[in-house]
């Protein structure tokens, strides 16, 4: 057996979601990312003595938008708390947070683990905070550089239960994060500039083993597949100190990409004594049962609702449907289109196929695709009418039409003289036509060679210039041979 | 010459047109130069208070005044004032500049008040005599061997000394009522969230409140009146609207019903005299018609251990900000981040904010922390219980503002624990967020004064200036 497959891993993950509010979490200032450093700092931010922070109301909303799609239980009174340490990038000194009654306690995420199978993951919370300012290492030879533009940023901090069992698990369960939080449009999840980060707690112990083995936490990895990555790291370095007779030191550790490996950024006794204590400045903020419903009322249908109503409803796939439900642009654009057509299985398959293609290849997401779904579903009309065959249908009015988006589909396909032949009484001239060339094949086909129909449409297509109803045509060509 | 000591007086001057705004800050900037060794200014505002008293005079030719026109306020120095100094009397914010006004500066500018200064305090607000200014103490105008208390003493001194009309000062434990008492003034805390403490340099936040030191109760409503109510900046202030005080002190004052905490006036560390002077009065208004009936406070004993416990923990967390980074001082031996902290702190702070740091960092320390400051919690919620009780059949509680009158310098350094316990009258109020006013009705046959307090229900500020009015008047 494996070493490695004599233990099991224990992985909670504490994932920080930047809030897109315009305004910081305690201040007016902007909250705008990319800004020139240490412009978005008014004497708040910048924690001058005597300023006194505001709560913005946004984060709460957002905070219970979260909460409510995540079946979490929302917290009527709710305190703010002061986490207190010393850091260049902490004006205050102190970080606005919540200690006692986060917003939002218990719900779960659902994932998939990598049978396919659902896992519930539950969560212990998620809390109100605002970010610190950022620490610039590298821009100075000599001196650190501070940008106080961050500060005061909202952030909600999400934390789960520690039931994630593997890096694939964690992986699936933040892709889980990250797709929702933009579905919810509270949160861009860009991990790479820091708006979604992820610290993950990670131990390992025999398998069977009640007692959890020593913890670490790892920081500071930019993607989705680091946080893989440096679990992936830190459960091979555990296993192989404690099978080499060591134990695993309790410290918080740091990813360092380009060699994929974790170091210690400070063991468990350097560790800071946060000193949580009630916000004196801020009075509690009462969040009513009103004021839920009426968030919950305004809440768009969640992916997962969405998948399962593709699903079951609809009769997708499930390709389809986490395709469709992948982000939050595509699905409304899907959700417009099913308004319009109620050919769903061809309503995917656009999205799926010349749609998406036509995104990648112009580089452009849904929102600046060209097409309101009226003229999809219109183009989706035309095939189902018979007019036009798929193939016509994307290969050249889908082209022509983007060109052209004012144009109706049937215009252009009238335009470009591309209606297909679905009259049966002119069908029925061609099929004879194209039958009577051919005698000794026909005769061949009554005595069951019957692959021989594919070479009679080739004939009655050829005969239409393409536009014989390939359905009708067959049909009637049966039957014709058949007499 | 014609009195103008009050804003009562100056108004009368300036509408018979015998004074100007300009005249009366000239005679207050040379009584500040007269009075300098009293140390109760750390600056005056001379260009901008100039300037200012001249633009007030051209609006009162014009009938455009504020309701403040005239009036000469001094600041204590933890006010921010927009392009000012503010260094709350300490090295690690010595020639630190406002960038912005807070929002008591901005009401009194907009009604026309002259800001001629601002005013010397024992650091960060902490301590009850002055002695703990980076810039030196601030005699008592009295008696320039005695402390003027604190922590509001350059203000207390300032309008004592008639060096200004009025001050602000602030109140976290007493720091206003407890020097209106050794200063011979009349000193008020508002209501907690009452006045908003945006700019106000924080010590303690759940306890600091900003409030007038003047010579008459007309004057302290007026201010209040000001100053007073809702702020966007504060969202710890009431929305409660705010009573036209100074109409409502000419209101005529009903019977009332006085308590007075037997454990107060019995005392042991309380003065004797003063003792009897507040018995008498108590007997005085009970014949005079009030109500007046003695009530248990069983807490007198925790009122300063639990205020310690949870205004070191606050000051701890609020002080943290001075760190040598952003702003203030900085040591000029700091080498790297940490050293930066630890020099700039050690060097900047004196001696008794770094207890009270210390002090406040232990209580809200792991492992400690349940057994201080969610004590000192619990206690304070008992402190409002009770209190609310006592207000639910009384309207005041009348008791000493201080022990004893003021001590000469150095008398309470060597034992911290001494000096704590002159808050011992002061402090409920604090913890019970309620108003309560330092009168200057005593006089010791030392020949200091003394003041009664009397402390009032939560935002009832109307019905307490209007008592203290009457009370003043028949003294």
């Amino acid at each position: 057996m494996n070493i490695y497959d004599k233990y099991e891993t224990v992985i909670g993950l504490e994932v920080h979601i930047q809030l897109l509010t315009n305004s910081k979490a305690y201040s007016s200032d902007s909250a705008e990312y990319g800004a020139l450093p240490n412009t978005h700092v008014s004497v708040i931010t910048l924690g001058h003595p005597g300023t006194l922070p505001k709560a913005n109301k946004k984060v709460i909303e957002y905070a219970v938008r979260l909460g409510l799609a995540l079946n979490c239980t929302i917290t009527r009174e709710n305190m703010y708390a002061r986490k207190n340490y010393f850091y260049a990038d902490l004006p205050k000194g102190y970080q606005i947070t919540q200690d006692k009654t986060p917003i939002c306690r218990g719900g779960h995420i659902t994932i998939k683990d990598k049978d396919g199978n659902e896992r519930v993951i539950h969560l212990t919370r998620i809390h109100m905070e605002e970010d610190a300012g950022k620490s610039i290492h590298d821009q100075d030879p000599f001196d650190t550089l501070i940008d106080l533009n961050r500060a005061g940023v909202a952030l909600l901090e999400i934390v789960s239960e520690p039931e994630l069992k593997n890096a694939d698990e964690a992986y699936s369960y933040l892709s889980e994060v990250r797709k929702l939080v933009r579905h919810l449009d509270i949160c861009d999840g860009n991990m790479e500039e820091g708006s979604l980060r992820c610290d993950a707690n990670v131990s390992v112990m025999l398998k069977g083993s009640k007692t959890f083995g020593r913890r670490v936490e790892v920081k500071n990895m930019n993607s989705i597949r680091n946080v893989k990555l440096a679990i992936e790291h830190e459960i091979k370095r555990h296993i192989d100190l404690i099978e080499a007779g060591g134990t695993v030191d309790q410290d918080t550790r740091s990813f360092d990409a380009s060699k994929g490996t974790t170091f210690s950024l400070r063991s468990k006794e350097m560790a800071n004594d946060y000193r949580y204590f009630p916000e004196p400045d801020l009075p509690p903020v009462i969040v009513s049962v009103d004021y839920i419903e009426k968030i919950r009322s305004t809440m768009p249908a969640l992916p997962d609702e969405l998948f399962n109503k593709y699903k079951k409803e609809l009769h997708l796939s499930d390709y389809d449907a986490s395709f469709l439900t992948e982000s939050k642009t595509i699905a409304s654009y899907f959700e417009d289109l099913i308004q319009k057509t109620s050919n769903y299985k061809a309503a995917a398959n656009w999205m799926m196929g010349t749609v998406k293609n036509y995104l990648n290849e112009n580089a452009i997401t849904i929102d600046q695709f060209p097409l309101p779904a009226h003229q999809l579903s219109a183009l989706i009309k035309l095939v189902d009418d018979g007019k036009v065959s798929s193939s016509v249908a994307s290969q050249t009015i889908f082209p022509a039409l983007i060109k052209d988006p004012g144009q109706t589909p049937l215009k252009i396909a009238e335009t470009l003289n591309l209606i297909q032949e679905s009259n049966t009484g002119a069908l029925q001239e061609l099929i004879k036509e194209a039958l009577q060339k051919y005698p000794d094949k026909v005769l061949e086909y009554k005595n069951g060679k019957t692959g021989l129909i594919g070479h009679f449409m080739g004939e009655v297509m050829k005969l239409s210039k393409g536009k014989a109803d390939p359905k009708v045509a067959n049909e009637l060509m049966k039957k014709e041979l058949e007499k | 010459m014609q009195k103008f000591d009050t804003l009562q007086e100056t108004r009368k001057g300036l509408s018979d047109k015998s004074i100007s705004c300009t005249s009366v800050l000239r005679h207050f900037l040379s009584r500040i130069e007269e009075q300098k060794h009293l140390g109760a200014f750390l600056e005056v505002f001379t260009d901008s208070a100039i300037i200012k008293a001249a633009e007030v005079d051209e609006k009162l030719k014009t009938g455009k005044a504020g309701k403040l026109a005239g009036l000469v306020i001094a600041l204590k120095d933890n006010i921010c004032y927009k392009g000012h100094k503010v260094s709350a009397s300490s090295r690690i914010l010595e020639n630190f500049v406002s960038l912005y006004s807070s929002t008591v500066v901005e009401r009194l500018l907009a009604e026309d008040a002259i800001i001629i200064g601002r005013c010397n305090c024992d650091e960060f607000a902490m301590g009850s005599s002055n002695e703990n200014s980076a810039f030196g103490p601030v005699k008592n105008p009295h008696d320039i061997k005695r402390v003027s208390g604190g922590s509001s003493g350059g203000s207390t001194a300032a309008v004592a000394a008639r060096l200004c009309h009025a001050a602000l000062g602030t109140d976290t434990g007493g720091s206003i009522r407890q020097p209106a008492s050794f200063c011979g003034v009349v000193g008020m805390k508002p209501t907690y969230g009452r006045v908003s403490r945006y700019g106000i340099v924080a010590y303690a936040s759940s306890f600091d409140q900003v409030g007038p030191l003047t010579l008459c109760v007309e004057d302290a409503a007026s201010i209040l009146e000001v100053i007073g109510g809702c702020d966007e900046f504060d969202p710890t202030v009431s929305s409660k609207p705010i009573p036209a005080y100074s109409e409502e002190i000419e209101k005529a004052q009903p019977p009332v019903k006085i308590a007075y905490i037997k454990e107060c006036i019995e005392h042991e560390g309380l003065d004797p005299e003063i003792r009897a002077f507040v018995q008498n009065l108590l007997k005085r208004l009970e014949a005079e018609g009030h109500t007046v009936e003695a009530i248990d406070f069983p807490y007198l004993d925790y009122l300063v251990p639990a205020y310690y416990v949870l205004t070191t923990a606050e000051a701890s967390s609020n002080l943290a900000r001075y760190d040598g980074v952003h702003f203030g001082y900085r040591s000029p031996k700091a080498f790297d981040l940490e050293s930066t902290y630890k020099k700039s702190r050690s060097e900047g702070f004196g001696i008794e904010v770094k207890r009270r740091i210390m002090l406040g960092t232990f209580v809200l320390s792991e492992g400690y922390y349940d057994a201080y400051y969610s004590k000192g919690q619990k206690v304070r919620r008992l402190i409002q219980e009770k209190t609310g009780e006592i207000f639910s059949k009384y309207d005041f509680i009348m008791l000493p503002t201080t022990p004893g009158t003021a001590f000469e310098f150095g008398a309470n350094s060597a034992d911290p624990i001494k000096m704590y316990l002159e808050d011992i009258f002061t402090v409920h109020a604090n913890h019970a967020g309620i108003p309560a006013i330092s009168l200057p009705l005593g006089k010791h046959s030392n020949g200091l004064p003394f003041g009664v307090q009397i402390m009032a229900d939560h935002f009832n500020e109307a019905s307490l200036l209007r008592f203290s009015k009457s009370l003043l008047n028949n003294a």
